[in-house]
């Protein structure tokens, strides 16, 4: 029988040495067995690597940093979708996820799908709000406090004790070890992801990450439990092996079913010494190491699309326990008139 | 003594604890010991299974088991049942 052609806009193509997840979703999609697609990439800057990369993606487009507005970017997609008649759009960056979610009726309107969080599932798990989103659903999160000042820092050091994570409301964070350096942390974040910036809690102990979708009624549609086995000076996984471990899971599936998660998620946990699970963080998009969740068995990127088109999805039961995920890089040769294209005519 | 029912035990010795994503290597020897806690004898019958196979003494022996049992406690690699009853 022959598969349904879809046309799926995806970011993320940055895939650097902290990588955005748009490849690894591109190759889960490119595996899809129940479709095939066409892929647009959405690229903010010229020098991201996806544009280069003509066996995953057809055709990039760069698009508006979200900084511009939601009018520009519908503007740029409305033009884009003209050309391309796009059926399902998949955003990947933690600071571009408002600015779809806000298009998500337009965009339908023009016949583009989504699966997004809400607004409110998207808020309420924001690291500002962890402590509160802990309390509320009964999860283990480690002590936080959204701050606008250096100078709370010293008020606040008799509750947190060094070290302590100084966190921006986007990205990045860092161990601070004194007041000295939490102070320069503070003010590197600010400057770069604005207020507030985050002290939290350190936890001593193992990283283990949970990747998985939610349906938005309370289902785990997927979710596949790694360790990172190898970490990078910025945090990220290099290498990572899938593991079976039901108390992730159980609170994986407390997760979904307490806040009714719509859409794809990573759950960024820290085991402790005495076992207990913290949860660190929670980014409501599919991470960049989705890739090994589609390798174990379970292809996310491909049941968001379904869902985002509206198909029963029907949840995955089993994964490979025990697979690795090892990442690397690779120069590509590229013409400069590639370059020149993306640069001048914002498309290639 | 019993190992955790879940561990992936090669015959190179190369052990992974799936609910973890711990791995480790063992020598042929712990790989032996592992082999039988695995078939379910007592530290008694693998002592006196060692014993047989290698030149080694009676006491040499129970204090490296005793040191060995200890390592594959601190990494959590015991039955955690049998762990708890005792």
């Amino acid at each position: 029988m022959k598969k349904p052609k879809i046309n799926i806009g995806v970011t993320g193509l940055n895939a650097i040495d902290s990588p955005g997840p748009g490849i690894a979703v591109i190759r889960g999609l490119r595996e899809a067995e129940s479709f095939d697609v066409k892929i647009i990439g959405f690229a903010y800057e010229s020098m991201e690597p996806g544009i280069y990369m003509h066996d995953l993606i057809d055709k990039t487009y760069q698009i508006p940093y979200p900084s511009a507005g939601t009018d520009v970017l519908l503007s740029r997609l409305s033009y884009i979708q003209e050309k391309e008649n796009l059926d399902v759009i998949i955003p990947n960056f933690d600071a571009e996820l408002y600015s779809f979610m806000k298009l998500e009726d337009k965009l339908r309107q023009m016949g583009i799908h989504m699966f997004l969080p809400t607004i409110s599932q998207f808020e309420e798990r924001h690291k500002v709000n962890l402590s509160d989103f802990g309390k509320k659903y009964d999860i283990d999160v480690p002590l936080g406090k959204a701050i606008y000042d250096s100078s709370e820092i010293f008020a606040l050091q008799q509750e947190f004790e060094f070290p302590l994570m100084i966190k921006g409301k986007w990205y990045d964070a860092y161990i601070a070890y004194n007041m000295e350096q939490a102070r320069t942390y503070f003010n590197k974040i600010s400057a770069k992801w604005g207020l507030p910036v985050v002290l939290q809690r350190f936890v001593h102990g193992t990283e283990y990450n949970v990747t998985g979708l939610g349906d938005g009624n309370g289902n785990t549609i997927a979710a596949v439990p790694m360790r990172k086995q190898f970490i990078t000076d910025k945090g990220k996984a290099w290498a990572g092996i899938s593991i079976d471990d039901k108390k992730l899971l159980a609170i994986t599936d407390k997760f979904v079913s307490a806040t009714k998660w719509r859409g794809a998620f990573e759950l960024e946990m820290m085991k402790s010494s005495d076992n207990t699970y913290y949860l660190m963080e929670i980014n409501p998009r599919i991470p960049a190491w989705v890739y090994l969740a589609v390798g174990v068995g379970q292809n996310i990127p491909e049941a968001l699309t379904n869902l985002a088109m509206g198909h029963q999805v029907e949840p995955f039961r089993e994964y490979e326990v025990g697979k690795l995920f090892i990442r690397y890089s690779y120069d590509m040769i590229v013409d400069r008139s590639e370059f020149e294209k993306i640069s001048i005519k914002g498309e290639l | 003594m019993k190992i955790n029912e879940n561990l992936a035990i090669s015959e190179s010795g190369f052990l992974f604890n799936p609910s973890t994503g711990e791995s480790f290597t063992v020598n042929p020897i712990g790989a032996e010991i592992l082999e039988l806690m695995r078939e379910g004898k007592t530290e008694a019958e693998i002592s006196e299974s060692i014993i047989r196979s290698y030149e080694v003494d009676s006491k040499t022996l129970q204090k490296d088991l005793h040191d060995f049992s200890e390592v594959l406690r601190h990494h959590q690699l015991l039955d955690q049942y049998e762990e708890t009853k005792n």
